[in-house]
């Protein structure tokens, strides 16, 4: 098993920490993780995107061509991130504020309305909770508890009251993926 | 059962330098390095072990905080990115002048000039040629996983102690701002002062019952400073011929081989396994010591392979030292990327036929 993963989108959506809740889920699964952001002077609104990598062989190049899935939340990251995924790759993306459809017909390509849901939620802050459970939702990659484990390593102590609020939030997300094709 | 951790290679290195009983970091902040102080900064160490961490006004003093305690025979050590490392060349020098022991990190980015903060390999001939003035060299470890980052503060220590020498951990941004899974080293006490006494017999301790050490770089007796430069000769030789590093990944059959440190060797793996699937048999072989450089192993594999291909994040450095060992016998091929840009493992197995296979 391996999986080479984008995640991408605006600096504050949690893009850093999503992959980071993932390599947490996968470690505890005893895979080989990778986690590698783009890192810069990145803030609220920039871009910012981060290579996840699980494997159960070593992990060689953590710096990536092609992926197998690219989880795209902002127009300028689909716009990037749409031509390398390998054929018969899975492309999510958010359709809040796309200007366009993704326009490859040999991935999979699903929608998940992570910004709305959030939104009528009232908790904007699970956003990127409802990405992943979409995720994970089609791509079984790690297993849900182990997530909540990562989340709870990867969430300082004060904040571990929020956990049932991120557990629902990654339910939520299951439910809402849909197939575009 | 020893626990595995996921950090980042920057963190990975405060938590190795507080457990294998470091006792001073002294630093400045610059990207892409300053989770190794803020991580410090967090774990606190000056309230468990001890160790004292510092940030200094300046990258200038921070190395001579670390010239001073390593003159007093502590574990010290000090880390930067690219341009701070440029303006710690003068300590350094007066450093391994001095022949003190002590370890630098250097989390290397885009240069020259303030240039980029993303990763780079541009600092090669700065860390194995001199850096500073005079004839010199450093120990130089060449980390291409966090694992190696937490490994290599202990052994960068343990190398620096043997040989009375500075240490450098020549990382970049990759290495650095990547999380990988890593098993700490286990923790190891501080020295007490009686034990830094009898491992540094050479070290200012305070001189009760014995004659003063002086430690300086300055000798005005040209047939004096001449002995000591051929002292120092002397060691390093018996440093290459001691702790020579490298991972061979492969070159057992290899065809082709790529010679590729730190990040870049791990894309060249990844381009050396993409190369099999279509039957091309690549190896890649990753120093890990730079200096001393496996230029035996590069000799030997000289013998039997079509040619070699350099590959480095920076405009070609190590490539000299790969031709020097090939000497002419093996067509020895470049390729990189610069300013900050890493090479894809799709782009080297490109490098790789159309400058040797063709």
């Amino acid at each position: 098993m391996k999986r080479e993963i984008i995640i991408a989108g605006f600096g504050g959506q949690g893009v850093l920490s999503m992959g980071k809740i993932l390599a947490y889920a996968g470690l505890l699964q005893g895979k080989e993780v990778t986690w590698l952001p783009a890192y810069g002077p990145e803030q609220r609104g920039g871009t910012a995107n981060v290579t996840v990598i699980l494997s159960d062989e070593p992990i060689s190049s953590p710096l990536l061509q092609k992926y197998d899935i690219a989880v795209v939340l902002n127009q300028p990251s689909m716009d990037k991130f749409e031509p390398r995924v390998k054929p018969g790759g899975i492309l999510i993306y958010d359709p809040a504020g796309m200007t366009r459809q993704p326009e490859r017909t040999d991935i999979s390509v699903y929608s998940v309305a992570a910004t709305d849901t959030a939104a009528a939620l009232n908790a904007m802050k699970t956003f990127n909770m409802i990405v992943l459970g979409g995720l994970l939702k089609i791509d079984p990659i790690v297993e849900m508890d182990n997530v909540m484990l990562g989340l709870k390593k990867s969430l300082p102590e004060r904040h571990h009251k929020l956990l049932p609020a991120n557990e629902a939030a990654m339910k939520k997300g299951a439910e809402i993926i849909e197939k575009i094709r | 059962m020893e626990e595995i951790k996921l950090m980042k290679g920057n963190e990975a290195i405060s938590h190795a330098a507080v457990r294998c009983g470091c006792d001073g970091y002294f630093g400045y902040p610059i990207t892409p390095q300053s989770e190794v102080m803020e991580t410090l900064q967090e774990l606190k160490p000056w309230e468990t072990t001890g160790m004292v961490v510092l940030q200094a006004e300046s990258e200038v003093s921070a190395i001579n905080m670390v010239y001073a305690g390593a003159g007093a025979g502590k574990m010290v050590m000090t880390s930067s990115s690219s341009p701070g490392i440029s303006l710690k060349q003068e300590g350094i020098s007066y450093i391994a002048a001095a022949e003190l022991p002590c370890v630098i990190l250097n989390v290397m980015r885009g240069g020259p000039g303030l240039g980029t903060i993303q990763p780079s390999q541009a600092d090669y001939f700065q860390s194995v040629k001199g850096g500073g003035h005079g004839d010199y060299h450093l120990i130089v470890l060449a980390p291409s996983s966090v694992q190696e980052m937490a490994d290599f503060v202990g052994l960068g220590f343990e190398l620096a102690f043997k040989y009375r020498n500075p240490c450098l951990i020549l990382s970049d941004g990759v290495i650095g701002q990547m999380m990988e899974k890593v098993v700490l080293p286990p923790f190891k006490p501080r020295r007490t002062q009686e034990e830094v006494v009898a491992q540094c017999p050479w070290a200012t301790t305070g001189k009760k019952g014995r004659e003063r050490n002086i430690i300086t770089s300055l000798e005005m007796a040209p047939e004096i400073m001449e002995q000591r430069n051929l002292h120092l000769l002397e060691k390093y030789r018996t440093i290459e011929e001691n702790e020579v590093r490298f991972e061979d990944y492969h070159c057992e059959d290899a065809d082709y081989v790529c010679v590729s440190f730190g990040s870049s060797a791990r894309v060249c793996k990844s381009a050396a396994e993409l190369a099999r699937h279509e039957g091309i048999k690549l190896g890649v072989l990753r120093p890990i010591t730079l200096f001393p450089f496996p230029t035996k192993k590069i000799q030997e594999l000289a013998a039997r392979v079509k040619g070699f291909l350099t590959v480095e994040m920076s405009a070609g450095q190590m490539v000299e030292d790969v031709r020097l060992a090939v000497n002419g016998q093996k067509p020895v091929e470049f390729f990189g990327r610069q300013g900050g840009m890493v090479p894809t493992a799709e782009e080297v197995l490109d490098a790789l036929k159309k400058q040797l296979i063709k």
